[in-house]
């Protein structure tokens, strides 16, 4: 049985096209993003699956998986809501956004919500300070400039 | 060479050398962790920092490349504040756990903190704690204690060839584990507790029974595969607590097997044999070394008052000692007898009167690095012979073609150049496949019992990639595995191996089944063109057998039938360490002492003679078998026999054991009939001897029967075809006949094996109904059973 | 969408619309015209090379190595596959300057890796980009797809017989990965520890191949000094130091945003670029360089240029262009915590002194925010800085260290009331977020 759609696999099978063919290894980012993006997070089948699919062994794998911090390790809400508060981004706002949040859905960092729809994670650099107030939603979707009225819409939109 | 300066010492080194070789070579000690000579290079503990003249910062000497004219300080103040920066960084997180620490009093954390590290802690956070991990029966973890070098880590990848282990997280929180809940059951695992510099791993089976400073360090042989490791046995009040590698790089470098790691603990078993017994009214009883002796001595001359010498047979285990095996020859022998073997599990020895003499490995261990291209023929590489697998495995890095020939397509974690997987039934075919094509691709004729065997056979796209690979290289080596040599067909494969190795002008070499196989026979422990080998005395049962360390129900080929022999013999005697079978149709156990317990010799398979001394007492009134057997000459009023140490038994046997074996050693074996593919019924049988089960010592060691390997013996593999055409669901059993018998066995789908075969292993109690059968009949069982269930 | 401003100098950066990013538009902007120059005259790869030397461009990813000696570093004669990789896991605090380039003009990044591979004889290259910015790397895949279709990218590049081709790579959150041996691993497929270095990426890179490895804006700058030549390009900064810089300011200003600036600008001048001081307040310290670097005061900002000798004597690093500006109200303390809170929570753990030494960073600064500090913390501080500083493998544990030591030793009045009071001394005891405060919702 197979955890991976054939979709997946098609997208990782593009992926390993930029690579050597004896270098598949350098696919595994992009295909645990892939089995991420269909299961939400990474289940131990998940990651042994991908292990198998690119020829690693399972605890390289999980090295990769546990290294980068994009990549749940467990489930999350419906909505993985990722503030930056490094210090560019906490200059003009980024905290206060985040605390913001926090009040509003009721939860702190790495926490979920009781409906399961909303996870606040604090997050680090992403490289769009001159943007802050910045947020990630679902690690994909960048959100920039987010004031109060914004954070309000944002999560009204994610609600629906 | 390279010229430059360390401490103000002048040294030269090769090029390419490290600023710690060229420490090491004037003799100045730098402080590390991560570095292990036989490992990559990490540089991530950072403790051998060394100030280099010119040097903006302190660089690290492990992994600093030794350039012209630098000069080195590795003990300046300069340095020494680095390595104590390093060292506090090391501590602020390591627990304070010494004294309930096993490598207390051998870790090098400890050792070095005491030269590198402060008095009180600057460290007044929280310490860090890291969940244990389980990997299974051998290694005990406390990960707290981890200081993250990745020795262990890089074990797997670079010698084991596989990554069970990895440094999972990052900073702080980075720590070592398996993949979530699976085990470590690398064959090699036990290497990571010695390299292991702290007590985040350390032997699950030792742990907690002794403290370092308590053991005496004795040397030692292994006495389990061909290959002879050099062992340390750490020894508490006369009992083994730990066997340790002796690092002797010619063989088994700095590692171990885990069997020769951890097959200590079968020493201490409750099964041990410690009196002499006699079995009298059908009840057994313990009596004195003299009244058993004479019994003995007794016995045997009736034996051979009665029937003649000849209805006297022994079998004897190729792990027992040369000086026991050199006198037990020697008894056999003087009683009139020639009927005396030690390869237990060879089928075939129609060829003995062929072979010109003792077969071994054709070359040193530490040369197979230098060989090209090799072709494995029959050998369950990794589990039979888990450090030469390794030497293979090193080499292949280095770009040696390693080509395999054999019945399962076991992944040997390594680069394997070709694979030929065939039945049993199809090797002596397959190899006779790759003579053909290296004889065309050298267009040079074949040997005309193989020209004549082959003249109808097509050569399939793997022999000839073989013979390829063969062919293109200079320098080559054919190996014969225990599969090979336990083959119904061993004589036709050792003519054609021979037959390869010549037209590649290649060496022919045997792995080499047990630790004394090559001493074994170098004495004349197998019977010679006079007498009855194993598989003769099984057919045609003699009136009275001495069995000589082994347990011939589970180290003989057909265990069933020669255990039927022995039922029907008028005395059996038993010599061994341990309580076994043998109490069920013997007349005598005597209890010899076991490798720890005796002087002793061992011939490994490249022939090297190594001696040994016992490092313990032995228990109870066991006593080493050459005494016995010197005893028991005299009694039987042999001539010989009169010997005062073990220096005269070996001296008896030649002034110069290790030239007296050289001269023996040779691999050539003249004109066999070829018998290529004999037709077959039903499912081929895969009969491994599983590397937990391969002698007495190693059955009775309980941690090593825990691990995968072990549990795994005792299952069913079936090849794809044949397990989906039982339409079985995992875990389910299979009934298994050969003929009249049958066993039952959990099943389990094993993609490597070719169709129509299924791996059902010899040498355990579960199959030894099957006897020999190489085909079986299978069946589905209605009833599922659980394989953990029935292999605990 | 009206023109995005980045200032009169901008090159790289010029005439960007946020729209305009596509293949046509690029090429309207002259866009591939040094790729065709080359390859039309035939121009010789040493010769681009020297171009490029004599631009006197220093690499943009923050260590400021001359690039075109970096290029001859190439092993020219290597038999078998060499890999040009382009660094844009950008990631260190307050730079942003990267994903401008791949989002509103990555075919000038596509035809500088180009160049870059015909120059160095390099076949394949890979764009490595950090794994926050989604849709950039969307974008630049499809840029990636418009050149390979106007055949710019491929087999035999505009009918000649140069051939290159170039891949976009994705990281998916791992600041060290902007490390270049980091990348690599990571390109690899492994965690992104860095490489213990030797051997450098020119002979041992990716996947053990002579490597080669530049930051996004330094190949961005290639195109412009092939067309115009590397006098033209050098001329726009000054000797050593050549070119525009594109500068990412961030924090108490006005306008928050990239700079593409001559070098040698003084800082008051990119300082009114970004509107000057947000809500009029006064200057207290700007990182000139990324988190990275050492903090300096106002009053030396205000007197210093923006090149990377200039900031260099004033104390600090020109590093990635990242320019945070902190004002009057903000406590250096609490700044102070949060990067080193960053590199504690950034560290790769390979090696002792960044693993362990981080930590032990952010919790004393973290015990000192939050009242508890001790007088001995601050040498207990500076001198852990010294047991990592120049200790590690790669430049993290620097990175990690130098700014802890900067702010305790440029503001180190600060930190003592801090430790004599439990408290701190500016008034929003924090980031002072005047601006545009986000109000909590009503109780």
């Amino acid at each position: 049985m197979s955890l991976l759609s054939a979709l997946a696999k098609q997208k990782i099978d593009r992926e390993l096209t930029k690579y050597p063919a004896d270098q598949k290894q350098s696919a595994c980012m992009s295909a645990l993003a892939i089995a991420q993006d269909e299961h939400g997070w990474l289940s131990n089948e998940l990651m042994d699956e991908v292990a198998q699919y690119l020829g690693m062994a399972p605890v390289a794998v999980y090295e990769v998986a546990t290294f980068y911090n994009m990549y749940n390790l467990k489930p999350t809400g419906k909505h993985k809501v990722t503030v930056c508060t490094n210090l560019p981004c906490a200059l003009s706002g980024g905290v206060d956004a985040a605390e913001y949040l926090k009040h509003k859905l009721g939860i702190d960092f790495r926490e979920t919500t009781a409906d399961g729809q909303f996870t606040l994670m604090e997050g680090e650099c992403m490289g769009a300070c001159g943007d802050a107030p910045v947020l990630l939603v679902n690690n994909k979707r960048m959100c920039s400039f987010m004031s109060k009225e914004k954070l309000d819409q944002l999560v009204e939109e994610l609600k629906k | 060479m390279i010229k430059l300066e360390i401490d103000g010492k002048a040294v030269e080194v090769e090029n390419g050398s490290t600023v710690m070789e060229a420490a090491n070579k004037v003799g100045s000690f730098i402080p590390h962790f991560c570095y292990h000579k036989k490992l990559s290079i990490a540089a991530n503990c950072r403790m051998c920092l060394v100030q280099v003249e010119k040097a903006p910062k302190p660089l690290p000497a492990c992994a600093t490349p030794a350039t012209e004219g630098m000069k080195v300080q590795t003990a300046s103040q300069y340095a020494k504040t680095a390595q104590q920066g390093v060292m506090e960084f090391l501590l602020i997180n390591h627990p304070l756990d010494c004294p309930i620490c096993d490598q207390g009093g051998e870790c090098q954390l400890q050792d070095l903190a005491v030269g590198y590290g402060g008095s009180a802690s600057r460290y007044q956070e929280e310490k860090r704690v890291v969940v244990n991990k389980n990997l299974g029966p051998l290694i005990s973890t406390d990960m707290t204690r981890c200081i993250h070098c990745t020795r262990c880590v890089r074990f797997g990848q670079e010698i084991a060839g596989v990554m069970e282990l990895g440094m999972a997280g990052r900073g702080e929180h980075s720590e070592i584990l398996s993949f979530v809940g699976r085990t470590v059951d690398s064959e090699l695992s036990g290497n990571v507790i010695d390299l292991c510099p702290v007590g985040a791993l350390t032997s699950k089976p030792f742990r907690y029974s002794a403290r370092t400073w308590e053991l005496s360090r004795r040397k030692s042989v292994s006495p389990h595969d061909g290959l002879g490791s050099n062992l340390v046995v750490q020894v508490k009040v006369d009992k083994v607590m730990r066997v340790l590698p002796r690092e002797n790089e010619a063989i088994n470098e700095c590692w171990l097997s885990d069997k020769d790691r951890f097959a200590y603990e079968g020493l201490n078993s409750a099964e041990r044999l410690t009196k002499p017994m006699l079995k009298q009214d059908g009840k057994w009883t313990e009596v004195e070394w003299n009244v058993a002796l004479d019994y003995v001595a007794h016995a045997l001359a009736n034996i051979r008052n009665e029937h003649g010498a000849d209805a006297i047979g022994a079998l004897a285990s190729p792990h027992q000692t040369l000086e026991e095996l050199h006198l037990l020859n020697k008894l056999v022998r003087g009683m009139g007898s020639n009927n005396i073997d030690t390869r237990l599990r060879q089928l075939d020895t129609r060829a003995d009167g062929q072979v010109k003499g003792v077969r071994w490995l054709g070359m040193k261990v530490a040369d197979l690095a230098a060989l090209q291209s090799v072709l494995v023929v029959g050998s369950t590489l990794r589990k039979d012979h888990p450090l030469l697998a390794n030497r293979f495995r090193q080499a292949a890095k280095r770009g040696q073609q390693v080509n395999v020939l054999h019945v399962a397509d076991d992944d040997l974690l390594m680069n394997v150049a070709n694979r030929l997987i065939v039945k049993p039934s199809q090797m002596a075919d397959a190899l006779a496949q790759v003579a053909k094509a290296l004889a065309a691709l050298k267009s040079q004729p074949l040997s005309k019992s193989v020209a004549d065997a082959t003249a109808n056979i097509r050569v399939s796209d793997a022999a000839q990639a073989i013979a390829k690979s063969l062919a293109d290289k200079e320098k080559v080596g054919i190996f014969v595995g225990n599969f090979a040599e336990h083959h119904p067909e061993f004589s036709t494969l050792y003519a054609l191996a021979q037959e390869v190795a010549r037209l590649a002008g290649g060496t022919l070499g045997f792995l080499g089944e047990a630790a004394n196989s090559v001493g074994a026979a170098a004495v004349g422990a197998v019977p010679g063109s006079k007498g009855l080998c194993a598989q003769g005395m099984k057919s045609q049962p003699r009136k009275a057998y001495i069995v000589f360390g082994a347990e011939p129900d589970l180290d003989a080929a057909d265990g069933e039938a020669t255990l039927a022999a022995l039922y029907t013999a008028e005395t059996v005697i038993a010599f061994s360490a341990f309580k076994h079978a043998a109490s069920r149709y013997a007349d005598v156990l005597l209890p010899i002492a076991p490798f720890t317990e005796t002087a002793g010799t061992f011939v490994n398979t490249e022939g090297t003679v190594q001696s040994f001394n016992g490092v313990v007492k032995p228990l109870g009134d066991a006593r080493p078998g050459w005494k016995v057997l010197r005893v028991l000459g005299n009694l039987m009023k042999l001539d010989g026999f009169e010997f005062n140490s073990i220096e005269d038994v070996r001296a008896d046997i030649a002034a110069d054991l290790q030239g007296f074996v050289a001269g023996k050693l040779n691999n050539a074996i003249g004109e066999v009939t070829m018998n290529l593919a004999p037709a077959t019924a039903g499912v081929e049988r895969i009969a491994e001897v599983p590397l937990y089960a391969a002698d007495p010592l190693v059955r009775r060691a309980p941690s090593l029967q825990k691990t995968a390997d072990a549990k795994r013996a005792a299952t069913a593999g079936l090849a794809p075809d044949v397990y989906d055409n039982l339409k079985l669901v995992d875990g389910q059993s299979v009934r298994i006949k050969a003929g009249a018998a049958e066993v039952n066995l959990p099943a389990r789908r094993d993609p490597t094996l070719p169709a129509g075969t299924a791996r059902v292993a010899l040498a355990l109690p579960e199959t030894l109904a099957l006897g020999a059968a190489t085909t079986l009949t299978l069946e589905m069982l209605p009833v599922a059973v659980t394989i953990g269930h029935a292999a605990e | 969408m009206s023109a995005l401003n980045y200032g009169p100098d901008a090159v790289i950066l010029k005439g960007l619309t946020g729209e305009n990013w596509r293949l046509k538009d690029y090429e309207q902007r002259d866009g591939y015209a040094a790729l065709k120059k080359i390859l039309k005259e035939g121009m010789k790869p040493e010769d681009v090379i020297n171009e490029v030397k004599k631009s006197a461009l220093r690499g943009r990813g923050g260590a400021g190595f001359p690039t075109g000696l970096k290029w001859s570093f190439m092993p020219r004669s290597f038999p078998g596959p060499k890999y040009l990789v382009c660094n844009s896991d950008e990631g260190e605090p307050g730079t942003f300057k990267d994903r401008d380039i791949i989002r509103y003009n990555p075919h000038i990044l596509i035809e500088g890796m180009i160049i870059a591979g015909y120059a160095m004889g390099i076949g394949v290259g890979y764009n490595y980009i950090h794994g926050e910015i989604w849709a950039d790397y969307e974008r630049f895949e499809e840029a990636l797809d418009e050149a390979r279709k106007a055949g710019y990218l491929g087999k035999n590049i505009l009918g000649t017989d140069f051939s290159f081709d170039l891949f976009a790579h994705h990281g998916y959150g791992a600041y060290i990965c902007g490390e270049e041996t980091a990348l690599l691993e990571s390109l690899e497929g492994k965690k992104g520890q860095p490489r213990f270095k030797p051997p450098f990426p020119a002979s041992f890179g990716l996947y053990g191949k002579p490597t080669t490895i530049n930051n996004t804006e330094t190949f961005a700058a290639v195109p412009f000094i092939i067309r115009e030549g590397g006098d033209a390009f050098l001329a726009q900064g000054k000797p050593n130091n050549g070119g525009t810089k594109i500068f990412s300011v961030s924090g108490h200003v006005n306008r928050p945003g990239n700079y593409e600036i001559k070098l040698g600008t003084p800082f008051a001048k990119l300082l009114e670029l970004a509107g000057g001081m947000r809500g009029g307040k006064k200057l207290k310290g700007v990182i000139p360089g990324g988190s990275s670097m050492p903090v300096l005061t106002g009053e030396v900002m205000m007197a210093t240029d923006m090149d990377y000798d200039s900031i260099a004597k004033a104390g600090s690093m020109l590093g990635s262009g990242a320019v945070i500006v902190m004002d009057e109200d903000t406590c250096m303390v609490r700044a102070a915590e949060r990067l080193a809170y960053f590199y504690f929570e950034e560290s790769c753990g390979q090696c002792t002194p960044c693993r362990e030494g981080t930590g032990w960073l952010y919790r004393v600064i973290h015990r000192i925010e939050h009242g508890q500090g001790r007088p001995e913390d601050l040498d207990l501080l500076l001198n852990l800085a010294d047991n990592i500083q120049g200790r590690t493998i790669c430049a993290l544990g620097d990175a990690a260290a130098m700014p802890v030591r900067a702010f305790v030793k440029t503001f180190r009045a600060e930190f003592e009331y801090h430790i004599e009071h439990k408290r701190c001394q500016v008034k929003t005891g924090g980031y002072s977020n005047a601006a545009e405060p986000l109000q909590m919702a009503a109780e």
